[in-house]
């Protein structure tokens, strides 16, 4: 019945940004039949817009710096309910992974001594938090995720790692015994639909920041990977815990690194008055992003926000001088003239918080496998399913991500995800195949879009999706219009389910990709919708006017949403990280 | 300019026996906007229009395109720029194959960039912290590794319209100069000795679209030019 050509692969990476690359660099070192299949050609995937660094203790700014209070900024960041197993393992492993971005050629910036130049970042301390700033954010001048991705994308090619480019991944392929054993894909270019076939099929598709109207991400974020394990019946972790990152460019929305903090530059409100002193008093502007976040919000609520509406704060930077402007932030000089209108040399940069990193995602170990729950709550691994990067949630981040800790968890869950599928296919692997039926059952959305004969417009459809998300979903929540959120969303869904393809041609056919992220960013949209609504505390960057503080005794758990019965429950967050003593839970402050 | 007329390139191999240009009427609502922006205004009316696009800020290199003759990033590229009494003219990145409408076939580009080696080459053992490097050595690699591969200057070069297959193009050569000028690299004399026939690097003339189209604001003709000289003191 199935008459699709099929492509063979020991290991599918779905996704070209650094994790996905970086997972496919040690699989492809390793001699595996390995192929990287993502929508771009890899290096405009969203990893080349990381600007101020990747955090990681190198020991080069502070040579006592110590991956342990690395570890502890990052758990404390979190809110408390990152996998301390996880933590650790990103800490404690990140300074080989950072050396081995250097050996490959990252052009890093560098100190007078030569070694890997790094500044301060939000939530960084010395000596779990006694000590004072630490600097701790390894960078590439602010362009460091554009150095770090094409520097991973130069090492697939010397590796000959072989790239399905401008493909796009539809659905998820299971067989019988509920093993994943592939993907439907799409050629781009040509329109052809093939089924590939793999051992370990890896979604590194990145986050899903579109499904907000204000974000920081690239077009191309639409949580295709999240969609695509949720249509396959997989669970999502922490889905609302949702980052806003304090510094977009007020209008556009584009990313103003907080490394502009990082090497001095501050907030101001109309009234020119630094504010940040008022809500952290020892961090400043250099407290963690959920808490600046917040603070700015609160500002521009208490009438003290810039502008003829009142509605957004000011990121000061003259002070700096043009020099280390020009030498530490040339990129951020760029953007602000472009998108802005100002050069911050002379002028303040306004800035709003706005959407920027997805903490949750596939629950994953540290060895990417995928996570699902069995009948009485236990953990279970999905075969044959991977994540790694922004779509995985391992979990590092928890409830909120510290700065520069997003390009290292590329790198080093890429890594390791790599190194244990190497391992596995080494031992041998075997599955059962996809029958016609299975294949034919990951081809039922395409087959919808293609076979719609009218109904309304993606593009209408989408902005309707955005609008529910930012209005009832932001960065200050409450239950009444989460409800109304969740209400309007299911209607959405019945709407895109009877949306409408006009154009049915084969050759480029971007429209045809926007229907089927379209699919995808509803999954993703509904998926947080329903966790945070079910969240009854405020904790990271989930914060609640009905419920405004943190519930240890209920909510020190990670939420799983079940796609099925599109119910929340709980999962045990770790606690026992395996060379250090387990961080407990404080009241956090900054 | 609230009402915008654009006049683009259409072509759809599946329909289209021969490209053609198309006229839209945008309403941009009297605002500055990014030719990006009216590119999804278009497509709002007309779902077929096809162009790439990504990270909207100018930093992924996916939507270059000729803008009323000039080559750049739609993304950051505002009307005010570039259109001329109420007109934009937008066409596909010169030079390459039309696959559909603004996209091109970008593989004897990429192919180009391929050929110089683009990744660091150093066959001494690996410290076992990073390498160290000093920052006037660093500051050699500015204005070389900000490329974003969006095609703009190489697509601009009369010499690269000419011998896309042979000679490697302004995006590529910067790249290969990149590697060269990298203190970390030991792989200079290999990657000298395979830039060195008359096409390669020589078929450069000194045009200088390139410097004139980059949107990151390099300069490939500089970067051609220590090459030469490179080639030149390592053929004496």
């Amino acid at each position: 019945m199935s008459n699709l050509r099929s492509l063979t692969f020991d290991a599918i990476i779905i996704g070209g940004g650094g994790s996905g690359l970086r997972a496919a660099l040690e699989l492809a070192k390793s001699g595996k039949q390995t192929a990287v299949l993502s929508k771009v050609f890899p290096t405009r995937s969203h990893t080349v817009s990381a600007q101020g660094g990747i955090t990681c203790a190198i020991g080069a700014a502070d040579p006592d710096d110590d991956w342990r209070w690395h570890m502890y900024d990052t758990v404390k960041g979190s809110d408390y309910i990152a996998d301390q197993d996880a933590a650790e393992y990103l800490c404690s492993e990140g300074p080989k992974a950072v050396f081995e971005l250097e050996h490959m050629g990252l052009p890093f910036s560098r100190f007078d001594n030569g070694r890997i130049y790094q500044r301060p970042f939000g939530g960084q301390s010395k000596n779990f938090g006694e000590g004072g700033q630490a600097a701790r954010t390894c960078a590439a001048a602010d362009r460091t995720g554009h150095a770090l991705l094409h520097t991973l994308y130069q090492n697939n090619l010397k590796n000959n790692t072989t790239f399905l480019n401008e493909w796009y991944a539809v659905d998820l392929v299971k067989n019988a015994s509920g093993d994943v054993v592939g993907c439907i894909a799409m050629c781009i270019e040509t329109g052809e639909v093939v089924h590939v076939k793999s051992k370990a099929t890896v979604l590194a598709t990145g986050g899903a920041g579109r499904i907000y109207a204000s974000t920081t991400n690239a077009l191309i974020n639409t949580g295709d990977g999240v969609g695509m394990a949720l249509r396959a019946g997989f669970p999502m972790q922490d889905m609302e815990m949702w980052q806003f990152h304090p510094t977009g460019i007020y209008g556009a929305g584009t990313l103003v690194t907080e490394g502009c903090r990082g090497e001095g530059g501050y907030l101001i409100n109309k009234d020119g008055e630094r504010f940040m002193e008022r809500y952290a008093p020892n961090a400043k502007d250099l407290a963690s992003r959920d808490v600046v976040s917040r603070s700015i919000v609160m500002e521009i609520l208490d009438g003290r926000g810039a502008g003829e509406n009142g509605d957004h704060v000011f990121l000061k930077l003259d002070h700096l001088g043009e020099e280390v402007l020009n030498k530490r932030l040339p990129g951020i000089c760029e953007l602000s003239k472009t998108f802005a209108h100002v050069d911050p040399v002379t002028e303040p940069i306004p800035v709003v918080p706005t959407c920027h990193y997805m903490m949750g995602g596939i629950p994953t170990n540290i060895h990417g496998q995928a996570i699902m729950q069995d009948d009485s709550g236990k953990d279970q691994i999905v075969n044959g399913l991977f994540a790694c990067g922004e779509a995985a949630c391992v979990s590092v981040h928890g409830a909120n991500r510290l700065g520069g800790n997003s390009l290292l968890d590329l790198v080093v869950f890429g890594r390791s995800a790599g190194r244990f599928i190497e391992g596995a296919l080494n031992e041998g692997i075997d599955y059962l195949d996809a029958t016609d039926a299975d294949i034919q059952s990951a081809m039922k959305r395409l087959e919808r879009w293609n076979g719609s004969e009218d109904g309304e417009s993606v593009p209408d459809l989408k902005r309707a999706l955005q609008d529910i998300m930012q209005t009832d979903f932001g960065v200050f929540r409450e239950e009444k219009k989460m409800q109304e959120g969740v209400k309007r969303l299911a209607e959405l869904r019945e709407r895109i389910n009877n949306a409408y393809l006009p154009d049915k041609s084969n050759a480029f056919n971007t429209a045809r990709v926007e229907a089927l992220e379209l699919d995808n960013l509803m999954e993703v949209a509904e998926a947080t919708a329903i966790s945070a609504l079910e969240r009854k505390e405020s904790r990271g960057a989930h914060s609640r006017y009905d419920h405004p503080d943190r519930d240890d005794v209920n909510w020190l758990k990670h939420s799983i949403y079940c796609p099925k019965t599109k119910q929340l429950g709980k999962r045990d967050v770790n606690f026992r990280p395996k060379t250090v003593d387990t961080f407990e839970p404080k009241i956090r402050t900054y | 300019m609230s009402n915008l007329q654009v006049s683009i390139y259409r072509y759809n191999p599946e329909t289209d026996a021969a490209p053609y240009m198309q006229e839209f009427q945008v309403d941009t609502k009297g605002r500055d906007v990014m030719v990006l922006d009216v590119l999804h205004l278009m497509k709002e009316q007309d779902s077929s229009l096809a162009f790439r696009r990504s990270c909207r800020e100018g930093v992924c290199g996916s939507d270059g395109m000729n803008m009323n003759g000039r080559n750049g990033l739609g993304c950051i590229t505002p009307l005010s720029e570039v259109v001329k009494n109420g007109k934009l003219v937008l066409r596909p990145l010169p030079g390459l194959p039309v696959i559909r409408d603004l996209v091109v076939d970008m593989a004897m580009f990429y192919k180009q960039y391929e050929r110089i080696q683009p990744y660091l080459q150093n066959d001494e053992p690996e410290p076992a912290i990073e390498r160290l490097q000093s920052p006037e050595d660093r500051e050699k690699l500015d204005g070389l590794y900000e490329c974003i591969l969006c095609a703009c200057c190489s697509t601009a070069c009369p010499s690269f319209w000419w011998n896309p297959d042979k000679f490697v193009g302004p995006a590529g050569l910067l790249q290969s100069y990149r590697f060269l000028a990298d203190t970390r690299d030991t792989a200079t004399r290999e990657r000298l000795s395979d830039l060195q026939d008359p096409f390669s690097v020589f078929r450069c003339r000194g045009i200088m679209n390139c410097v004139a189209f980059c949107p990151k604001g390099l300069n490939p003709t500089r970067a051609i030019g220590k090459i030469r000289e490179m080639l030149l003191a390592d053929a004496t």
